[in-house]
This record gives structure tokens, C-alpha cells and sequence, in this order.
């Protein structure tokens, strides 16, 4: 890589559910409140719709890391798609885990559509422990 | 509290034992067909076939070393329009029985009116490796070997490391865990339905024999050791493919055929979602796919094939191995997929196939777990 670490700009897709994380980000936007622009969002019904597949395959065109965003555990718009989510994530974790891959990559909040500061928090939070991380290895590989 | 019945073996013809008993089922008119594994004329293979005439029954061979499919496939196949309509029973390998249970909570195989009839199982070799050992031996002398899971190499992977070579649901066992096979087997009865069929069939069930009991203590102490092979088994794993760089050397001979994924017994969806139009891209798509790294690996998506699937049925995954049985290059599948699929299994407490009441991971949820996951 030319980059150097502090050059390093990480990649980041977020899935945000609309009710939710994706509201905060919007109410991060009016509020302009500041955060770094290295997540890229997918807007998503609900985290429940998130299959790992989009994940996955996020980490292995490009992205140092993936987020997940959903209501707060108990407020999903649709009763429990966050909390199947949630399984999904655990199970991605481990499945990385097993096989070595950095599960620290993998990253999941619940973020409510009033929580626009806390949004803006956690991109800060996500975008400087990824560039920490450096490049991700799996983004690098084209022979996968 | 186990009731079985005692089946003698007449000169250590253990084969023949078995298959008169079956063939008593149908004689009695317990049954009115059966799935069960019958010795290829050509001698090179033991296939499942669905037999309604009884004389069929005398070539059938259940212990013979050789697993062509994942019977819970052929089921599926089976009953995927309608349910049977006659008392059936499948003979099946503990691996294919576990993978039927998890096919039946996917809503993918219908039970109605069959007959779950489970054996112990000393193993099976490669389908390609079974003439071999066929020219020199018969099914009878593999299982008067003992069960060798551990030292046999010639056994298939899943085989080596199997964690239940004995059902965990079946109507009715055919047991020889820790007995002597060439003079007894244990023929159990594990539910009504298998109760009633034994009955039906004369045999006069005994409470607790010393030779179920016998079974039992050899079950627990198999129980023991192989969760300490196991553990040796994934840790050497881990050090063989862990990490991106060595995952993608094994996987550097993928032909992305998905061979793999057709063979998987609990590879469950009518049209996977890598053969749907998802991946029908235009060049353009491929040309901005490449454009991110420069180059792109063609077939595609080689690794997210495998990821993705380790992740929709990770938790089903029954170690059966026939996906590594049916790649054509030799990628050591079951070992990757066993590694990970126990992995999560364990997470969530889960044996796939130990029970039809304990619900898929992925459709159920508490309110109270993974709770790091998704705060601060
Ligand atoms: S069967 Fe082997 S070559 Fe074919 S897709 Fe599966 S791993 Fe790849
Ligand atoms: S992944 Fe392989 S070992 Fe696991 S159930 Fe499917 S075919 Fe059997
Ligand atoms: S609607 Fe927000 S997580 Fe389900």
C-alpha cells in the first residue's frame, strides 16, 4: 500500500434502518452536527433485512469495515427484526472468528431516530478505530 | 428408560441378520415401503432405493462402508410435493438422520407417515475408494473391525471427527456401540410409533437390557473423546486456513462450481440466491467490480460464495462431509465448514438434528443476549 497510515482514509459501509439510525443521520445533517464522511450508508427498511451476504460482500470489495444500524433492542418498527439482526451479526462474528478473519471489522449499533448527537459520536468512533486498523487485508485480495 | 429387543447373529453374518429383520417389517405388514441402501450389481457402489417388494430387502447392505448422498436429500426429493401416502420407513446414517430433522423444521421434508430407522455407524469411505476396499472385503468384516473412526484415514473426514455415529432421533435403532455385532445388535425402540411397529412385527420389547445398557455406557464414553479430537481437530484447523491469506489459498482451486452447495443436505433454498439474477450482472457491473481493485477473480464472489453459505446454514451443518465428497478438486470443505458451523453451533447451544422443538437460530431470539453486540 502507498498509503501511509495516517494518509489511510477507511471505507465504510453502514447499513442504516430507516427509522431509526438512518432518521439520526438525517437529524445529524439539520443539526450539522460535525462527523467524518467515510461511512457510506445503504438505507435499509430494517436491520432484519440486512442479510450477511451484503456485509460480506462489502468487506470483500473494499470496505475496512461494515456497520450495522437499528432501532434500539425492543423499539424495532417491525417488534424483533433487530434482534434477529442481532443473531445474524453474533453469528458473522464468530463465523470471522473461526476462520481468523478480524471481526473487529464487523460492527453493529442501535441508534434511535432522536439520538442525531450520538450518531454523529459514533461516526467518529467507527471512522478513527478503523483507521487504527489500518487497510484491511480481505479489502486487498482481488484473488478471492 | 430404553425398550429393545435382542437380535441374534448366526455365525457372524451380521449383514444377513440385519437385513432379515428388516425384511421381517415388511413380511409382518408394518411397512409398506422402505428406503433403504441396496448393493449396486456392479459391486462397486451400495445405493439408497426405494423398495416396495420385500425380496429387494436381501440385497440391501446398511453397513457397507460408502455414503453416495445425503439420503435427507433424496427425502426432500421425495415428499417435496406431496407426503407419502404408505407407512415408509428410511434406513438412514446418523448424519442423514440429523439433516432430515433440520430439513423438517425448514419446512423442506414432510415426516407424515414415515418410519425413522437410525443405525450405528462405523464410517464410510469415498465413493471412488469404495471398489477398492469392495474387491477385498465385505461390509461384515468392516464392522467386525470395531468402530476405528479414529485410526481408519481411509474414512471420510466428517467420518474421523463425527461427534454422533449413533441417532439421536429415530423411531427405531440399530445398535451396536460398544457390543460385540458378530454374536448380538440392539434393535431399540425409541418412540410410540417404533413401539407399536416392533410389536406388530412380534418382537417382545425388554426394559433396560444389560445390552442397552451396555450401548449406553460406551455412547458416554464415546461422548467423552471425541470432544477432545474435536478440539484437537479445529485447533489444528485454525492453524492450516486461518486468516485471509491462507482461506484464499484454499480456496484458489475453486471452480465455484457450487457442486458443494447442491450436495449439502441442509443447503435448503429451492433456487439459490448465487444462481439468481443477483448475480446476473451486465458487463458494466463487472468492469466497475474489477475497477476496485484492478482485478477481479473470474468466476466472481469465490469466497463470499462460501462465506455466505457458511453463514445461512452454518448452524444446520451436520459434519455429513458430503461436500467435500462432491468437489471436484479436492478442497477440504467438511474441516472449514465443520470448524465454523460448530463454532456457531455452540454459540447458540444448538445441535442441528437433536430435537424437531428446538427452533432454528436464525427464526428465534431473547431479549436478553449478545448485549455487547450493538452498545458502546
Ligand atoms: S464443489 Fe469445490 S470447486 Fe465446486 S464450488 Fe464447491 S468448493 Fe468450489
Ligand atoms: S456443509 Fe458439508 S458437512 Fe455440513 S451439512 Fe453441508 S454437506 Fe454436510
Ligand atoms: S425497524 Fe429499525 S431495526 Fe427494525
Amino acid at each position: 500500500m502507498a498509503e501511509t497510515k495516517e494518509q489511510f482514509e477507511p471505507k465504510i459501509i453502514g447499513f442504516l434502518c430507516n427509522w431509526c439510525t438512518g432518521a439520526a443521520s438525517d437529524l445529524a445533517g439539520t443539526t450539522r452536527a460535525q462527523y467524518p464522511p467515510n461511512v457510506h450508508p445503504i438505507r435499509v427498511m430494517c436491520s432484519g433485512t440486512v442479510d450477511p451476504v451484503y456485509m460480506i460482500k462489502a468487506l470483500l470489495s473494499g470496505a475496512d469495515s461494515v456497520m450495522m444500524g437499528g432501532c434500539h433492542p425492543g423499539d424495532c418498527h417491525y417488534v424483533s427484526g433487530n434482534y434477529k439482526a442481532r443473531r445474524r451479526v453474533a453469528m458473522l462474528k464468530q463465523i470471522f472468528k473461526s476462520l481468523g478473519l478480524d471481526d473487529n471489522r464487523v460492527w453493529a449499533r442501535w441508534i434511535s431516530a432522536s439520538e442525531g448527537p450520538e450518531f454523529a459520536k459514533f461516526m467518529n468512533q467507527i471512522t478513527e478505530e478503523t483507521r487504527k486498523q489500518g487497510p484491511s487485508s480481505m479489502a486487498n485480495d482481488w484473488a478471492i | 428408560m430404553t425398550k429393545s429387543v435382542t437380535l441374534s447373529v448366526k455365525d457372524g453374518k451380521i449383514r444377513e441378520a440385519v437385513n432379515s429383520f428388516l425384511k421381517e417389517l415388511f413380511n409382518k405388514k408394518t411397512i409398506d415401503a422402505m428406503l433403504v441402501p441396496l448393493a449396486h450389481p456392479a459391486g462397486t457402489n451400495v445405493v439408497q432405493a426405494l423398495v416396495t417388494k420385500a425380496v429387494f430387502v436381501d440385497k440391501a447392505d446398511v453397513f457397507a462402508p460408502v455414503m453416495p448422498v445425503n439420503s435427507a436429500r433424496l427425502i426432500q426429493s421425495i415428499t417435496r410435493l406431496t407426503t407419502v401416502d404408505r407407512k415408509t420407513a428410511v434406513v438412514l446414517r446418523p448424519c442423514e438422520m440429523r439433516a432430515l430433522i433440520e430439513l423438517a423444521k425448514l419446512k423442506q421434508v414432510q415426516l407424515d407417515k414415515l418410519v425413522l430407522i437410525g443405525i450405528d455407524c462405523p464410517g464410510a469411505y469415498a465413493v471412488n475408494n469404495y471398489p477398492k476396499f469392495a474387491a477385498e472385503k465385505k461390509s461384515d468384516d468392516f464392522v467386525k473391525a470395531g468402530f476405528q473412526w479414529a485410526e481408519d484415514t481411509m474414512l471420510r473426514t466428517g467420518c474421523q471427527i463425527c461427534e454422533y455415529p449413533y441417532p439421536l432421533t429415530a423411531d427405531i435403532t440399530i445398535g451396536m456401540l460398544g457390543l460385540d455385532p458378530s454374536k448380538q445388535i440392539l434393535i431399540q425402540a425409541n418412540s410410540a410409533q417404533g413401539e407399536e411397529i416392533l410389536s406388530k412385527a412380534g418382537m417382545s420389547l425388554e426394559i433396560d437390557s444389560d445390552l442397552a445398557q451396555k450401548r449406553q455406557t460406551a455412547i458416554t464414553k464415546f461422548a467423552g473423546e471425541i470432544k477432545e479430537r474435536r478440539k484437537e481437530f479445529f485447533e489444528k484447523t485454525k492453524r492450516e486456513i486461518g486468516g485471509i491469506e491462507k482461506l484464499s489459498k484454499v480456496f484458489a482451486q475453486c471452480i465455484k462450481c457450487q457442486n458443494c452447495r447442491q450436495a449439502c443436505p441442509v443447503c435448503y433454498c429451492r433456487e439459490c440466491f448465487f444462481i439468481s439474477p443477483t448475480f446476473e450482472l451486465d458487463a458494466d457491473r463487472y468492469l466497475r467490480q474489477a475497477e476496485k481493485k484492478g482485478a477481479l477473480r473470474m468466476p466472481s464472489d469465490t469466497l463470499l460464495f462460501h462465506l455466505t453459505r457458511m453463514n445461512h446454514m452454518g448452524n444446520s451443518c451436520v459434519g455429513c462431509g458430503a461436500c467435500e465428497e462432491a468437489c471436484p478438486n479436492d478442497i477440504p470443505l467438511l474441516k472449514i465448514f465443520q470448524l465454523a458451523g460448530s463454532e456457531v453451533q455452540e454459540l447458540f447451544s444448538y445441535v442441528p438434528g437433536r430435537s424437531l422443538e428446538e427452533s432454528l437460530p436464525a427464526t428465534a431470539f431473547k431479549e436478553k443476549e449478545f448485549e455487547q453486540i450493538g452498545e458502546k
